[in-house]
């Protein structure tokens, strides 16, 4: 277990930087997300990491030791690919006892360490397959096995459950993140799944065109975001352009109405309203302003509703109602509607691009 | 698939059947042919057959140009098969793995002993190792070397074709895996790679053997007096005689080149590779 730390990382592809100049630290037993959409870095940042990238400038450290210039087999970092990687031409027990293998332990000692590895993703009783023979789920479990059973001073997971079905995705999260919180392993993982990303990390790192647009626990993220981009990656919203005014609580939205924020950023020039915070009612609610609005559309997705209301010409906003088992939902398209929202739920954002 | 009963689909089927059998004798023929001129126990090669007699095979093993052409055949296809993937190997890395300008240039170019005709690249090697010899001194014409190196170059598109077609097909990853866990490139080449790519790699020295050992045209030019391939002791036979001695040293041939692709088919799925 080890901390990391990159410093002024860019790693520069023809005219493209595909890093631009990236500074991230990962403290000890840390689970780090690298979250962003596909293009953005996040993959060659890891792979940099794991030593297969190298940078075009920068420095990478972990555990305080300048690990810039070692070549991958020397780094001792675990590492778990979207496409297994399993070794096609060895069975399960190989798989794992290749890295073992290769740090020269063998006899009684490494038959135990590849049984309790295999143990801890509960796998046993499968050592004697080959990968062909294992589902996805499985294979990835291996493949974790294999990477954790050479107790690496770090692990490294590239979209590890991309190529799951979504039940199966969910299970192997899970024990991803018990092995991390059992092991005390510090773990970086890439995904672009904001939702896997938002319930296995203890911070992410929101990353676009190379650069970091916020770094923060999943909260901090969903609650306080930087700027409109991880406002929009993360979770839904709804976008409201305006501007502050001068009592300091109350956002002017263009050609709309008048919302009551708190501690409301002065430059804001664009108010976010997470779909699930606003209250809809069919008759005005006695406190705080009211936002009128008439039903556009209605979907219904199990455990919510999103439903559509159009609040003014041209503007729209996005709306999630839990959904209550016993519930008759009785909005119908065309009703009038009224919205109000906690001062404390909203949030302003300076948008250099509006 | 369920098979339409239609009279016109099952003509189809019977004749498409019928195409295949008449393929599959047109290919098997000659061999049989062979097999069976070899046992006739007429002086000259020729039909009907007065009767039989197994004294060809006698014969040949009689003929010492034949059983040193047959020596030195196999060494020169062993020398051509190794030395062949030696040289390719790490050419088939680079076109498997690199993405670099002028890749198709040179896989067309290692392609090209299949395009030249046989009789030129013997031809061409022949005034080459000449002038080489001239200017250096090395005797190449009309030693097992030269004879080698012209080899080496017919099996290099084969052994280019088949070896990286098979190392497109593993999943760059597992190497990536293999060196996060502490394998060095060469340990990760030697346990991880080559297991991978063994079919392909069998395949291709398979080919390379059976192409350098039954190769007549560029032999032709480098072979000296005394030291002949089979083929070619084949032929210096033929000018004086055409008894079934030939058609006995062919069954041989034929029996050793498909005992050695049976006996590999047992141990590697060879229709994988290729």
């Amino acid at each position: 277990m080890a901390s990391v730390t990159l410093t002024s990382i860019t790693k520069r592809y023809g005219t493209v930087n595909a890093i631009d100049d990236l500074s991230l630290s990962v403290t000890e037993g840390e689970f780090l997300v690298l979250l962003g959409p596909s293009g953005c870095g996040k993959t060659t940042t890891l792979r940099t990491i794991a030593g297969f990238v190298e940078a075009t400038s920068g420095k990478i450290e972990m555990g305080g030791v300048d690990i810039t210039n070692e070549p991958p087999y020397r780094r001792n970092i675990g590492l778990v690919f979207q496409n297994y990687a399993l070794f096609p031409h060895l069975t399960v027990f190989e798989n794992v006892a290749f890295g073992l293998r290769r740090r020269g332990i063998k006899g009684q000692d490494l038959l135990n360490r590849v049984s309790s590895a295999i143990d801890l993703v509960q796998l046993g009783g499968l050592t004697g397959r080959m990968p062909l023979q294992l589902s996805g789920g499985q294979q990835q479990r291996v493949a974790i096995a294999r990477a954790i059973a050479i107790q690496p001073a770090l692990l490294l997971l590239d979209e590890p459950l991309s190529n799951l079905d979504a039940k199966l995705r969910y299970d192997v999260r899970q024990e991803l993140r018990r092995l991390q919180k059992e092991l005390g392993i510090t773990t970086v993982m890439v995904t672009h799944d904001q939702e896997e990303a938002l319930s296995v990390g203890n911070r992410l790192v929101v990353m676009n065109a190379g650069k970091v647009e916020q770094i923060g626990s999943p909260e901090e993220l969903y609650r306080a975001p930087a700027n409109r981009f991880v406002a929009s990656f993360i979770g839904n919203a709804n976008f409201l352009p305006g501007h502050v005014h001068a009592d300091g609580v109350t956002f002017v939205v263009d050609g709309g109405p008048n919302i009551i924020g708190r501690d409301l950023n002065p430059q804001a020039n664009v108010l976010m309203i997470r779909p699930e915070i606003v209250h809809i009612a069919r008759t005005p609610a006695d406190q705080s302003p009211v936002i009128e609005g008439e039903l556009m559309a209605r979907s219904y997705m199990g455990s919510y509703h999103d439903i559509k209301v159009k609040v003014g010409d041209d503007r729209f906003l996005d709306i999630r109602l839990p959904a209550r088992m016993d519930e008759e939902v009785s909005l119908r398209l065309g009703d009038k509607v009224f919205l109000s929202v906690r001062p404390s739920d909203v949030v302003g954002i300076f948008d250099v691009n509006s | 698939m369920v098979q339409g009963r239609r009279l016109t689909e099952r003509f189809g089927r019977y004749g498409f059947k019928m195409a295949v059998v008449l393929c599959m004798l047109f290919i098997i023929m000659p061999l049989l042919l062979v097999c069976w001129l070899s046992v006739f126990s007429n002086t000259i090669m020729s039909m009907p057959p007065q009767g039989y007699s197994l004294k060809w095979y006698g014969e040949m093993l009689r003929q010492p140009q034949f059983i040193s052409g047959l020596v030195n055949s196999a060494l020169i296809a062993a020398g051509a098969t190794v030395g062949g993937l030696v040289l390719t190997l790490p050419a088939s890395f680079a076109l498997a793995r690199l993405r670099f300008r002028g890749r198709d240039t040179v896989l067309q170019f290692l392609m090209l002993p299949l395009i030249v005709p046989a009789i030129v690249i013997g031809s061409a090697l022949y005034m080459m190792f000449v002038a080489v010899e001239i200017s250096t001194g090395v005797p190449l014409t009309g030693s097992i070397w030269g004879l080698t190196i012209g080899h080496i170059l017919l099996t290099i598109p084969w052994s280019v074709r088949l070896v990286t077609a098979n190392l497109i097909g593993v999943n760059p990853a597992i190497e990536e895996a293999a060196l996060s866990l502490g394998a060095t490139p060469f340990v990760t080449a030697m346990k991880i790679t080559l297991p991978n790519i063994w079919p392909g790699l069998v395949a291709a020295a398979l080919f390379s053997f059976v192409i350098s050992f039954s190769n007549l045209e560029v032999s032709m030019f480098l072979v000296s007096a005394g030291e002949t391939t089979l083929p070619i002791a084949v032929l210096q036979y033929l000018q004086w005689k055409i008894d079934p001695t030939v058609a006995a040293i062919s069954v041989l041939q034929i029996v050793v080149v498909g005992t050695g692709l049976m006996l590999t088919n047992r141990f590697i799925s060879l229709t994988k590779a290729v």
